[in-house]
């Protein structure tokens, strides 16, 4: 039971970069109606708006230290970085914490890149076919992944938590379990919690806000809303610009996670366009109930016994196979998706 | 009906065909610049580097071609010489190889065998390329080194550790200087019984394909004979990022120690898992759960960053050892780019090394030559102490080192520690061990 509610949260926390992702893709289709495959590549620009930050945080004075040597046996250089030296402790302070510091960076960041691809590449393709929309895309992917791998090189640059979250939550006690059988790390935990937060915040602002409305019927019937005299195009450009955003932040809390590199966004490319089909094209709540459900399975699939006993009936490697599965099987089910609007992939 | 009739004249010609064809085979390894693959006929002689320059060993790729570039520069007689000053043979004369100045082309294996093996056959047959060298996967290496088996030319691996390279797929024309699974097992095991003691559980994570396999079956074989008992072994996809549905369910498996059979990006992302989850802060079984590296790499302890501190593994060099050729080569090194090599560029160093050395003392580039002069080879000098070429699978023996991450380093390149030197006869076995079983090394194939 322990083990079984341990993968479940597990799940969860998987899911919740799944949904993030989905999230976005599903915003960008929803509104312009384009397949973006570039939507990888804003999440690792996040990841690497973090480590930028952390690098510039780290600018560092050089002393030598004429007592140690260097591998060519030189004096040692030993590097002090700036914001040390200015500000004591407090600077260290801010470099422990440069990764939760470094959304105030991003999300400016993410928003103006989301724009620029959007008005200097995307809006060109908004009356090709799907086929040109996804070509485009991914060769964008392609090239921003080749500018990052030329600047930070191939090898992934690990991002530390703050020290204060570093450790596990023992979540079993709380629950009644025995100690130490259900721990979970806290980073993880404030993962889940923070995408939690940025979902729940897209919704509010799409349910709660005028421009939310706006984008909302222009969603529904893009032509009327023009007609009413709204520029819809340049409100569905902003939320381009958000949708980049979202996956730019989903990219940032991730680092301490996985140590982020060049391919990180590929990674979950694929994946997320699979929790977006599953969860219904075009559908915002599909995307995130997807995205947790098919973590959780993802999860679950990894546990020796569920590995062990499909392997037993002729399927190994399920845990690679699981999201896979359970798509064909929902294609073939119910074409829309789980939330998919009635008509949408069915015809 | 017809009637069979040999005269004298008849006789004698026979003969002589017949006689020059059984004598054909020892003409060629007997050393003529003839009758082989991409035999060189100008004043230069091409080989070719195939190392990952994109992909996800792509800074290991590079770190590879940098170590080509700087044997080539040595060989052919600029820099300060690096470690032909040290090499215990004396046959490089630092005038490329048998006076052909040494030229080179470049392939992208991107760290996949069919791309891997496209890249070499346009080396080979494009740009005439008379070795191949390189890599930075096991998957590759076997893949490229059964192409040069059956194009004629000479394959000296650089970074593959699976047993299968020099084991089940070895092949006549491939040598392999890096150190093995097996040995990082028959290393390893030892170190960690006397630290951690010999009544222990061990959890497997194993990268699904054929490095993890061999590494974790060595693993486990050399810690169970030491007292160690395995709870499970759980295969992990090859392209898993997120490592953490992997590592849960070994906090309630009895398991106190992990042992992390991944390499790469999927040891820097499973460990650093592995550490959030505290398993390190844990007491199992009254004892503190311990995680243990099979294979090290400098590259990707840098990855990792501070969850490398105290975790043992294994690597085949390292820049901080202080013999004189470890020293000259980090010298070499580290004064053309600024930091010092990596285990993937000191071997793939050492191979060109070894390659040139070879054609040097059989006097050509002919692969059956060169082959027979490596074959059995024992030399000093290049940074592992006495090193032999074995003969019967084309696998290197020297010493292995074991490492631990380090707890206080002292710069971004001090990130390992040496914990032991383990003595070569330590890690030798027999060419039909059977964890080596189930190929045969052929014959040598000289080509066109």
């Amino acid at each position: 039971m322990d083990a079984l509610l341990l993968q479940f949260i597990n799940g969860l926390d998987k899911g919740s970069a799944y949904a993030l992702i989905a999230l976005g893709l599903t915003l960008i289709f929803g509104t312009l109606g384009v397949v973006n495959f570039a939507h990888g590549a804003l999440f690792m620009l996040g990841a690497f708006c973090a480590v930028t930050f952390s690098k510039i945080l780290s600018i560092a004075q050089i002393t030598i230290d004429p007592t140690k040597t260097d591998f060519l046996g030189n004096p040692l250089k030993v590097k002090t970085p700036y914001i040390e030296v200015w500000f004591g402790d407090f600077g260290t302070a801010l470099l422990d914490w440069s990764v939760p510091l470094s959304i105030a960076m991003a999300i400016p960041v993410m928003i103006l890149i989301g724009i620029t691809m959007e008005r200097g590449l995307i809006k060109h393709f908004y009356n090709r076919p799907h086929a040109d929309q996804i070509l485009v895309t991914f060769g964008l992917a392609i090239v921003i992944q080749e500018i990052i791998k030329a600047f930070f090189g191939a090898n992934p640059i690990p991002q530390a938590a703050p020290q204060a979250f570093f450790g596990s939550m023992d979540i079993g006690v709380m629950i009644g379990f025995a100690q130490d059988t259900i721990i979970y790390p806290y980073w993880r935990l404030i993962y889940f919690a923070f995408s939690v937060s940025i979902i729940a915040g897209v919704f509010a602002f799409l349910r709660f806000t005028t421009f939310g409305m706006v984008v909302r019927a222009g969603m529904a019937d893009r032509e009327t809303v023009g007609l009413l005299g709204i520029n819809i195009d340049r409100r569905f450009t902003i939320m381009f610009g958000v949708a980049a955003a979202v996956a730019g932040l989903a990219g940032v809390m991730y680092t301490p996670i996985n140590p982020p590199n060049y391919q990180m966004g590929m990674d979950f490319l694929v994946l997320s366009f699979v929790v977006v089909v599953v969860g219904g094209m075009g559908s915002l709540p599909g995307a995130v109930l997807a995205g947790f459900l098919l973590g959780v399975l993802e999860s679950f699939a990894s546990m020796p016994e569920i590995k062990n006993f499909f392997a037993g009936v002729g399927l190994p490697a399920i845990d690679q196979i699981i999201i896979y599965l359970v798509a064909v099987i929902v294609l073939l089910v119910r074409p829309r998706g789980l939330l998919g609007k009635a008509g949408i992939m069915e015809d | 009906m017809s009637k069979f009739q040999m005269n004298r004249r008849g006789l004698l010609k026979s003969g002589a065909v017949i006689g020059a064809g059984m004598a054909m085979p020892t003409i060629l390894t007997a050393g003529t610049d003839s009758g082989y693959t991409n035999a060189p006929t100008g004043s230069t002689v091409t080989l070719g580097f195939n190392v990952p320059q994109s992909g996800a060993y792509a800074d290991e790729g590079a770190d590879e071609l940098r170590a080509y570039l700087l044997a080539v520069d040595h060989l052919n007689g600029h820099g300060d010489g690096g470690m032909m000053n040290t090499f215990s043979s004396n046959a490089l004369q630092g005038n490329g190889i048998l006076g052909k100045e040494i030229v080179y082309v470049t392939g992208d294996t991107q760290t996949k065998s069919d791309a891997a093996r496209a890249s070499a056959q346009s080396m080979i047959q494009k740009d005439g390329a008379v070795m191949i060298t390189g890599g930075s996967s096991s998957g590759v290496a076997v893949a490229v080194q059964a192409l040069c088996q059956e194009a004629g030319v000479i394959f000296m691996a650089g970074l593959t550790h699976s047993n299968d390279t020099t084991g089940k797929d070895k092949k006549a024309n491939g040598f392999r200087h890096f150190f093995n699974s097996y040995m990082s097992g028959a290393a390893l095991a030892p170190v960690l019984e006397k630290a951690y003691g010999s009544d222990r559980v061990a959890y497997h994570l194993t990268a699904d394909y054929n490095w993890g396999w061999t590494t974790q079956e060595s693993v486990q074989a050399a810690t169970e004979a030491k007292g160690w008992s395995t709870v499970a072994n759980v295969l992990t996809p090859l392209t898993a990022t997120d490592f953490s549905s992997y590592i849960a369910p070994v906090l309630n498996s009895g398991a106190d120690i992990l042992v992390l059979n991944h390499y790469g990006g999927n040891m820097i992302n499973s460990l650093t898992s592995a550490v959030q989850f505290g398993l390190r802060d844990r007491l199992v079984n009254d004892k503190n759960f311990e995680i243990v590296v099979p294979l090290y790499s400098r590259l990707m302890a840098r990855g990792a960053g501070e969850n490398v501190k105290g975790i043992y593994g294994s690597t085949n060099w390292h820049w901080s050892l202080q013999d004189e050729g470890s020293k000259a080569f980090v010298q070499s090194f580290g004064q053309e780019y600024g930091f010092p090599p990596s285990q993937a560029a000191h071997t793939v160093y050492c191979q060109i090394m070894l390659y040139a050395d070879a054609c040097e003392r059989a006097g050509t580039h002919n692969p059956c030559g060169v082959a027979e002069a490596l074959e059995g080879f024992d030399f000093d000098g290049l940074g592992n102490g006495p090193t032999h070429y074995r003969a019967g699978d084309h696998q290197c023996f020297k010493d292995v080192l074991v490492v631990r991450g380090k707890e206080n380093p002292t710069s971004e390149f001090d990130l390992l520690e040496i914990v032991e030197v383990t003595p070569r006869a330590q890690v030798e076995y027999p060419v039909d061990h059977p964890l080596f079983a189930g190929g045969a090394l052929g014959v040598c194939n000289p080509g066109s």
